[in-house]
């Protein structure tokens, strides 16, 4: 950091985390912060943070919600490790997110939540604020921030329960004023939410959110202000997105592309329900939406779309994808294209469904009964998941196969600034029907992908049926035992031969040295940043992240070769590292992480800095 | 894409044999499975429908293997979940002529919620439900609509489980359509086939079947030459619910509950008059809980009303959609409703 001529110490990246209880409103700050910052503009990346129960007992630990930014100056790829600056709206909040704050960090405090019920449901005995060692340990600011809100609105006539609400606009003004930022894209947000429907209630969050601000400028004159500067970002027209929007864009442009209608079936499952919420918006443009009566039942509507004609697709998360294993293998058997979306949580059973985790990826593998290969595709960023999605369609109608596309909580719900593409600069969908005037062989294979052809119910001379009993190479039902082997064989071929369709591998780093960092999905972000910064500080060491999981790519082989060691940092016990250590007999190290959280950079440059020392 | 593959002529002369397929038909020899096949391969070509827009999606067990027998679109889906496979087919493309092909343990054990779910959304689609109160194809255990002290491998000291009513689950799901039909009547089915498929919106159809194998005469206190006539309440609409060999008894209503009388000592307008669309599922359940000991057993369709489909839904608010917003285009699937530009 160095002082500024303007009152600002510059920074060439920040992290604010913004907690409170559930129902203080962090969430919608922490949105607004983003905003504002995005239209700097900054490189940002979000993660929201919020507990499983809807509404805990106001001020417990269970119920504190938060949500950390990070925004830059340059290239930003994960919400960032610890923050800068903490609000912490009550007891619990500064409970459970003050060992995150860096030293020196500037703590935010509401000091009217600070009341002897709130600490003790904290667990603290006495109050931090009046603790010295805080005050000497953190740049501790603790703001009256109810009193100060209601104070503002004292002309208002909402109630003094509306009042308090406002309270989270408060504290995000004076962030504001910390770092800063404009007020106008709050304002503008305020009033296209409230201004018709409640204008009172606008002008109260507009009064309240001015006041956090007016309080800097006017009492705070000596405090240290930040300054993020303007990022480098390449031209372009960008919006911000979410990992769960994504996958929705992605797939009705997969949709849009292929020229055929999509239906995605689901059942409400944290943290994958917002892919359906967001398909059901988009209804204008063909897709359909069906909520099933249960995981099962989703993935059967979508193969019988699928079966159709159509795009077929559910998503789900971890208990869904246990509960769908049966008819993905009918899927596999009848060869029928589908997609099959799991957004990654905390497990086994219910574990932590608000929690992110990549602990799946064994069971994309070989969750079913008997051999049952499919494709499985990755996505590694809140807007990658748009590519991803993209591509597993993609795959699913070109191979006629089901496809597993993995994302996680962390992605579904983090966000981040997306360049928008171009509608052509997505890759062609192309699957063609039956012939019509050819006999049909339901069974009969594309020499090249191996994929078969399919015909739809409607399209006359072509009646056939399918099931999940097993085939011979036409389609008929076949008890044979060497047909079952030959089967086996060609189904496998067919997931193998995706990789024909595969980019070369994008390598961070030389592609060769000493250390190759592999990761796959959502750990990309963290991975990259370690990996950049040490090649920065001249250290021998590169990455690569694996869109696709199966089949593995076919330069993988080549690329681990060309380095001494391979760590696979994974957020399960090594998942990855198994599959890598079996299919290239690499003595690869696995480094992990179950905590239901992503991994820090801090913590993969600790690691690698250890290997490449030793 | 549906739209343009209906584009086809007007349906041709179709008769039985072009729905046959060449696969050997293996079911035990005297099933009741051959009749009800034969009589749907006799009903799909009286129906206007091209070949090409029927499909047969099945679940697992006896009844399941159906689809491979009929010359049309099929589907061979997994223990039951057909309705499942059928919604999302008929959701696709609404103008395809959808039958569920079902049994007793596969739709009512296993498959119970997607048929509960099934029905209560009214997709417009029949269901085909084998009723042989069995488990044939895991050889011989009890089934859900098995009575109470029916002996198997599973129960050798009787089986201790209520059985369920299909007709009473269906109308319990507020089904459109209800109708009983037998195996041993070809004539029969084939009416209430084309009555289910008359129907706009789910039409079940619950078919006595006799499992040769594992529970022979399952339904012969009912439906046999010598029981018939005293145990089967043939139902026609607007008709009076007279049974016995001369029609000489009927069912009049006590209080809340049916009862027999003699038709010839009937008082006038005492005798129910079959009404399969009124507006009370009373009158339908009074008639889907008649049986043995005390009553004859309904055959003929017990509740047609009319209620919106759900595939006709789901695809108004599509159209809905689409002329509110306007056709979705590139620009605002991929922009949203917020954007920057960098320069």
């Amino acid at each position: 950091m160095t002082p500024s001529t303007r009152g600002f110490r510059e920074m060439k990246a920040a992290v604010v985390r913004f907690a409170g209880d559930s129902g203080d409103g962090m969430q919608i700050v922490g949105e607004r912060f983003s905003d504002t910052s995005v239209t700097v503009p900054n490189a940002i990346a979000t993660f929201p943070d919020y507990p499983a129960e809807i509404r805990a007992p106001i001020g417990t630990i269970a119920g504190v919600s938060a949500f950390q930014v990070h925004f830059g100056s340059q290239t930003v790829l994960t919400p960032g490790d610890e923050p800068d600056a903490l609000v912490a709206m009550n007891p619990a909040a500064l409970a459970v997110h003050l060992y995150d704050l860096v030293e020196g960090g500037l703590l935010i405090v509401n000091s009217a939540a600070f009341t002897p019920e709130n600490l003790a449901m904290a667990g603290f005995s006495t109050n931090p604020l009046d603790d010295p060692a805080l005050i000497k340990k953190y740049d501790v600011m603790p703001i009256d921030i109810s009193g100060l809100a209601v104070e503002a609105l004292k002309e208002s006539s909402l109630t003094m329960r509306d009042k308090l609400r406002t309270k989270n606009f408060f504290a995000l003004g004076f962030t504001y004023w910390v770092y800063g930022r404009p007020l106008e894209p709050t304002i503008e947000y305020i009033n296209n939410k409230w201004a018709t429907k409640a204008p009172d209630v606008a002008d109260a969050n507009i009064r309240v959110l001015k006041a956090g601000y007016f309080l800097g400028e006017t009492t705070e004159t000596t405090r240290n202000r930040y300054m993020v500067a303007r990022a480098e970002v390449e031209p372009g027209t960008y919006r911000k997105i979410s990992g769960n929007e994504a996958i929705a864009l992605g797939l009705i442009a997969a949709a849009k592309k292929a020229g055929r209608d999509l239906l995605f079936s689901g059942y409400p499952i944290t943290p994958a329900s917002s892919i359906l919420e967001a398909l059901a918006g988009f209804k204008h443009f063909g897709i359909k939406t069906v909520q099933a009566e249960d995981e099962i039942a989703a993935i059967g509507v979508a193969i019988g779309a699928s079966f159709a004609g159509q795009i077929g697709v559910t998503g789900t998360s971890g208990p869904g994808m246990c509960l769908k294993s049966e008819f993905i293998g009918l899927a596999i058997s009848t060869e029928l294209p589908l997609v099959i979306v799991n957004v990654q949580r905390g497990g086994p059973s219910t574990g932590l469904p608000t929690k992110t985790e990549q602990s799946d990826l064994l069971e994309a593998f070989y969750g079913r009964h008997g051999e049952s290969p499919l494709p499985i595709v990755a996505a590694n960023s809140p807007s990658d998941c748009f590519r991803a999605a993209y591509e597993a369609v993609r795959i699913a109608l070109t191979f006629s196969t089901p496809v597993i596309l993995l994302s996680d909580g962390y992605l579904a719900n983090g966000s981040e600034p997306w360049k928008i593409p171009s509608e052509d600069s997505l890759l062609e969908i192309h699957k063609p029907f039956a012939d019509l005037s050819q006999p049909y062989v339901a069974f009969a294979r594309d020499p090249e992908t191996l994929a078969r052809t399919q015909a739809i119910p409607g399209q006359p001379g072509l009646e056939h049926r399918l099931g999940g009993l097993e085939k011979d190479t036409k389609g008929s039902i076949s008890y044979d035992s060497a047909n079952h082997e030959l089967m086996t064989h060609l189904r496998a071929a067919k997931v193998e031969a995706v990789a024909k369709i595969m980019p070369p591998l994008n390598v961070t780093g030389e592609t060769t040295g000493k250390l190759l960092v592999l990761g796959w999905g959502g750990t990309h972000g963290a991975i990259t940043s370690a990996v950049q910064s040490l090649v920065a500080e001249g250290f021998e060491v590169s990455s690569t992240n694996l869109r696709y999981l199966n089949p593995m790519p076919s330069d993988l082989g080549e690329l681990i070769k060309g380095f001494d060691q391979v760590l696979i940092p994974e957020l399960n016990s090594g998942q990855l590292s198994l599959l890598i250590r079996a299919k290239f007999l690499v003595d690869a190290i696995s480094m992990t992480k179950i905590q239901g959280r992503p991994f820090k950079v801090s913590e993969i440059r600790e690691r690698i800095l250890q290997l490449l020392n030793a | 894409m549906a739209t343009e593959i209906q584009n086809v002529p007007e349906v041709p002369g179709l008769t039985r044999k072009d729905f046959v397929t060449s696969n050997d038909v293996r079911w035990c020899p005297g099933c009741g499975d051959y009749a009800i096949l034969n009589s749907l391969q006799r009903t799909l070509p009286e129906l206007g429908i091209p070949r090409e827009n029927f499909v047969i999606i099945s679940g697992i067990g006896c009844s399941s293997r159906f689809p491979y027998y009929m010359n049309t679109y099929g589907f061979h889906t997994i223990h039951g979940r057909a309705p499942t496979v059928a919604t999302g087919v008929k959701v696709a493309n609404p103008d395809l002529s959808v039958w569920i092909v079902t049994g007793d343990g596969d739709g009512l054990s296993i498959g119970g919620n997607h048929l509960l779910h099934l029905l209560r959304r009214n997709l417009n689609v029949t269901v085909l439900l084998f009723n042989n109160r069995i488990y044939g194809l895991t050889k011989g255990q009890y089934s859900p609509t098995s009575p109470e002290g029916t002996k198997t491998k599973t129960t050798p000291g009787g089986s201790i489980d209520h059985p369920i009513n299909p007709l009473l689950f269906a109308l319990g799901a507020e089904a459109t359509f209800i109708a009983r039909t037998i195996d041993n009547n070809p004539k029969h089915m084939t009416e209430t086939f084309k009555a289910a498929h008359d129907h706009q919106g789910v039409s079940f159809v619950e078919i006595l079947q006799n499992c040769v194998i594992f529970n022979d005469s399952a339904w012969d206190s009912i439906y046999s030459k010598e029981t018939r006539d005293q145990q089967l309440l043939r139902l026609e609409a607007g008709k009076p619910l007279l049974f016995g060999k001369n029609l000489e008894k009927a069912i009049r209503l006590n209080g809340l509950v049916p009862e027999v009388i003699d038709a010839a000592s009937a008082a006038p307008g005492e005798i129910l008059i079959h009404q399969p669309d009124h507006a009370s599922p009373l009158y339908s359940q009074l008639l889907a809980s008649m049986g043995l000991p005390d009553f004859p057993t309904p055959i003929g369709v017990i509740r047609s009303i009319q209620r919106p489909t759900y595939e006709s839904l789901v695809h108004r608010q599509v159209e809905d959609a689409k002329a509110k917003k306007g056709t979705g285009t590139w620009k605002e699937l991929l922009h949203g409703s917020s954007t920057w530009t960098v320069q």
